[in-house]
């Protein structure tokens, strides 16, 4: 099939930034979308241009790294997937593809398409974390037996690829669904508990000192999250930081 | 130089042990004083940089991701070994042992791998202390499942996304360090040299992969836990970004490269569709437990297969040739990959390939979905003959088990594998082979260190499922930071390291002349051009089955493409700038001196043994016709390559493998 795409070009942090037409052709519906992005990208730097750059790694979904906002939905129009496993077969002959990065404050653009997401990180060193050191000597893994629907539960949290698609679908850039996510893996699990009053405190200040909104219940990062991270882990997180907040 | 392996005297079972007990300590204030670099944070790195912190050595960690936690360790899927004998079905240590060095096919050194083994319950108690969400039992236990090559349920898993959940953990023990200052951690910062003063690794040089700034940063001790080569093939299962560089540089500076032909080609991969393939993806081998493995029998079914007028499941189960079940009566389809990988090349190559391209056979889970449908049934107390219900139940368990490998599955090729069996055939995956290391894990070079896949120590020729993840964090978690601690006892006093010295200055210089070299090089062709020629070569010529003339092809073939690469790359921009191709060029010209080192070691190697099979070394009578034959006389010692310039130039040196605790025996599966 043959495609127009519309780019966000950006030199750099400072630069402003457009988008740029670019014509596609002969692409196959068995292409990834970052394998046609592969395929003009050498066509590109085969003419002298400029590649477009965009973060990716695993190219299986798992490590988080790419990106990208697809015709106006985070990862495109696939659902329950990352854009390195959306597949061209969901787009037809002809049409016109929008894209653009993640946008959010707190997440500034690098070049093009990659954008700067260490402010999760942060969030993780303020509390994502049970503090147990390196020991050999810990308690036999089997001696604290876990309800299989906690842990289940606590699993299907910890599943987070720390990609961002939740704040770059919200209309408040918040970043709930992923703080929240973490706090209830450890919340659900008895050695997480300990230390789950200052793990929450302290991960929601992070949160709101690097400039990520509220969340007001839309639930659109729900819906575009390539795990299904449910909204249950903003609400667990809310009930954690009330009642951490009370003790506090 | 001499190849000292340095293994403690004494008992298998007690040296770990004993060599604890004696070596020297750095005491808690001296730490403080003492700075280590960790380069990658995959679960060797990762681990290693968070256990060095807590002990309280001042820890610098890069990683060329834009966060520790994308390291490809995080796309590991079916699970870690541990010899807990949770299950109560006779595993011990021992038995770990045993099964890794046969399973190894006896090319790996026995007393890593015993700590390895010894080392491994240790691992699943840490990681469920740190919330690591593993598979339970309804009773709130540890739910164990069968890997390849054992006939133990020993592996600990995390539905299809066990790599993930361990990184994670070791990613949240970094975290806590960074939150105290203990670990600085450099994103977006790759490796570009390593620094040797005085003949102690003393630091490293790392481009910001951002701003294209050079850095020269400097430790008393450096690690690399950098991960594998097998990117090396252009098509694998590796990230897009895995690379040999950090290795390769290392190399250069001294450290022996051990075995680089030995690969590990994973059985169960989602097949090439097409040219504009830039990666493969792997089906856990956890699904060989409930998968079984077939082509048909007749040549009409295997063309109306390719040609789409008979359905897999239209072919009666006579006219099914499960030919691992049939070669292997006792392993059947969980026979280690090596043996899976040559069976399946096997039957493509005689014809019976049941895809467009001849390279692909079926994974078939509807025997699976009866049995465990029927299962579930009567648990409930249900209709056990109504076939939908049944189905329904077993599709259930399934999703339970693999959801998400069934989900990947479906979004690539666009078919239901709960309907119709998965395609698969084997791809590059995991490279034994790597830096050589002493049972310190100290590379040749006083002061670097190797952990994790990219040395090569405890799998021999081939590994077994689950056993990278275990050997990542024994590396990481349990071995490294005793074992380094005996070698910083020395630098108490030294003080911090300068990077104002001419070693520095020089290793700098070679950094940015090179990549000077790339920029202004104005050739006609991309980095991914030559990276997809070597790609074909390797395959070709270096891949599955290796034969002395496709080997001294391939060698000239590789020197001389790395020729034109140098003369005709083109790559552009700037490098002060946010640039990929110009990474990317990096790398691919370390690939191409791999290699050719790679096909000079497997050249040297006239015998078939784990995943590298030479065609000249077969069994040609018995019960094993046809199977690989390994030449323990002539070939049971480790290869470590020294670096003299070119790779053709390499100087071999050998280090014989003793077995004392284990017997040197035919591996037989069948």
């Amino acid at each position: 099939m043959n495609l127009t795409l519309k780019i966000w070009r950006q030199k750099n942090a400072n630069d402003k930034g457009k988008l740029v037409d670019y014509k596609i052709n002969d692409v196959s519906p068995d292409m990834s979308f970052l394998e046609m992005l592969d395929v003009l990208n050498e066509q590109l730097i085969n003419k002298g241009d400029d590649p477009v750059a965009f973060d990716h790694d695993c190219r299986e979904g798992i490590c988080g790294m790419c990106s990208l906002y697809i015709n106006g939905e985070a990862h495109g129009p696939d659902r329950g997937i990352t854009t390195c496993q959306l597949h061209m077969r969901m787009f037809k002959d002809g049409d016109t593809i929008f894209i653009e990065p993640f946008r959010a404050t707190a997440f500034p653009v690098i070049k093009d398409l990659v954008v700067d997401r260490t402010a999760f990180d942060r969030i993780q060193h303020a509390g994502g974390f049970i503090s147990v050191n390196t020991s050999g000597n810990t308690i036999d893994a089997n001696a604290i037996p876990i309800n299989k629907h906690d842990a289940d539960t606590a699993f299907e949290a910890a599943t987070c690829i720390g990609c961002g698609a939740c704040v770059a679908s919200c209309k408040n850039s918040s970043a709930m669904l992923f703080v929240g996510a973490k706090v209830s893996q450890f919340a659900l699990l008895p050695q997480g508990k300990v230390e789950a009053t200052e793990r929450v405190l302290n991960m929601v200040k992070q949160m709101d000192e690097e400039g990520f909104g509220n969340c007001t219940n839309t639930g659109a990062c729900e819906v575009e999250c390539p795990k299904g991270i449910s909204l249950e882990n903003i609400a667990r997180m809310n009930r954690e930081y009330l009642s951490a907040s009370l003790k506090g | 130089m001499a190849l000292d392996s340095k293994i403690p005297k004494g008992p298998i079972a007690d040296k770990w042990t004993n060599y604890k007990n004696h070596i020297d300590l750095v005491n808690p204030a001296n730490k403080r004083n003492i700075d280590v670099i960790v380069v990658g944070t995959g679960l060797a790195g990762g681990s290693a940089a968070a256990t060095l912190a807590e002990l309280g050595y001042n820890v610098k960690a890069f990683c060329f991701q834009d966060s520790p936690r994308r390291a490809h360790s995080i796309a590991a899927q079916g699970g870690i070994n541990a010899a807990k004998n949770y299950q109560g079905d006779g595993d011990s240590t021992y038995r770990l042992f045993y099964d890794t060095v046969k399973g190894g096919d006896y090319r790996s050194r026995e007393a890593n791998v015993y700590r390895l083994a010894e080392v491994s319950a240790n691992i699943i108690d840490q990681c469920v202390a740190q919330g690591v969400p593993f598979a339970r039992e309804y009773g709130g236990l540890l739910d164990n499942r069968s890997f390849g090559g054992v006939l133990v349920s020993r592996t600990f898993y995390a539905a299809g996304q066990t790599g993930q959940q361990l990184l994670l953990g070791a990613y949240s023990a970094m975290n806590r360090q960074i939150g105290r200052g203990k670990i600085k951690m450099y994103n977006r910062h790759e490796m570009l040299d390593v620094v040797v003063v005085n003949g102690k690794a003393r630091g490293i040089i790392t481009r910001n992969l951002i701003t294209g700034e050079i850095e020269r940063h400097s430790a008393h001790a450096v690690v690399l836990g950098t991960g594998g080569y097998g990117n090396v093939f252009f098509l694998s299962t590796n990230a897009m970004g895995s690379n040999v560089t950090a290795a390769w540089k290392a190399h250069k500076r001294g450290a022996y490269f051990a075995n680089p032909c030995y690969t590990q080609i994973h059985p169960t991969c989602i097949p090439v569709s097409g040219d504009h393939q830039s990666k493969l993806t792997l089906m856990s081998e956890s699904l060989r437990n409930d998968g079984r493995i077939w082509v048909p029998k007749k040549m009409e079914d295997v063309l109306a297969i390719r040609n789409k007028t008979l359905k897999p499941k239209d072919i009666a189960e006579e006219d099914r040739d499960y030919y691992l079940e049939r070669r292997y009566p006792a392993f059947g389809n969980l026979v280690p990959r090596d043996v899976a990988s040559r069976a399946a090349k096997e039957r493509c190559d005689a014809g019976f390939g049941i895809n467009a391209t001849g390279e692909a056979v079926f994974l078939d889970f509807a025997a699976a979905i009866q049995r465990y449908g029927k299962e579930q049934a009567h648990v409930k107390g249900l209709n056990e003959n109504d076939a939908a219900l049944v189905k329904k139940l077993g599709q259930e368990v399934i999703k339970n088990k693999y959801g998400n490998l069934f989900q990947m599955y479906e979004k690539i090729v666009d078919q239901d594998p709960y309907e119709t069996p998965m395609m698969i055939y084997p791809a590059v995956h995991y490279t034994m082979g790597g830096i050589w290391v002493d049972y310190n894990l100290m590379t040749t070079v006083p002061g670097l260190y190797c952990i994790g896949e990219a040395n090569f120590s405890d799998h021999g020729a081939n590994r077994l499922g689950a056993s990278a993840l275990m050997q990542g964090l024994a590396d990481g978690y349990f071995v490294l930071p005793y074992t380094i601690g005996d070698y910083l006892s020395q630098d108490i006093r030294t003080g911090k390291i300068s990077t104002e010295t001419p070693e520095f200055e020089e290793a700098e210089k070679n950094v940015r002349d090179r990549i000077n070299h790339l920029i202004n090089n104005n050739g006609t062709h991309s980095v991914d051009y030559f990276h997809k020629k070597l790609g074909k070569i390797m395959w070709n010529k270096v891949g599955m089955s290796r034969n002395a003339k496709g080997l001294n092809e391939a060698i000239i073939e590789i020197k001389a493409l790395r020729e034109e690469f140098w003369k005709d790359v083109k790559v552009p921009g700037t490098n002060e700038e946010f640039n990929e191709e110009l990474a990317k060029a990096g790398r691919v010209a370390d690939f191409l001196e791999l290699g050719e080192l790679f096909a000079k070691d497997a050249l040297m190697r006239e015998e078939s043994c784990g995943g590298h099979f030479r065609e000249e070394s077969v069994e040609e009578s018995g019960e094993q016709k046809g199977e690989a034959k390994r030449d323990d006389e002539n070939f049971a010692f480790v290869a470590a390559w020294e670096y003299k310039g070119e790779p053709s130039e390499a100087v071999l040196h050998k280090e014989e493998l003793e077995f004392v605790d284990i017997e040197l025996k035919q591996r037989s599966y069948k």
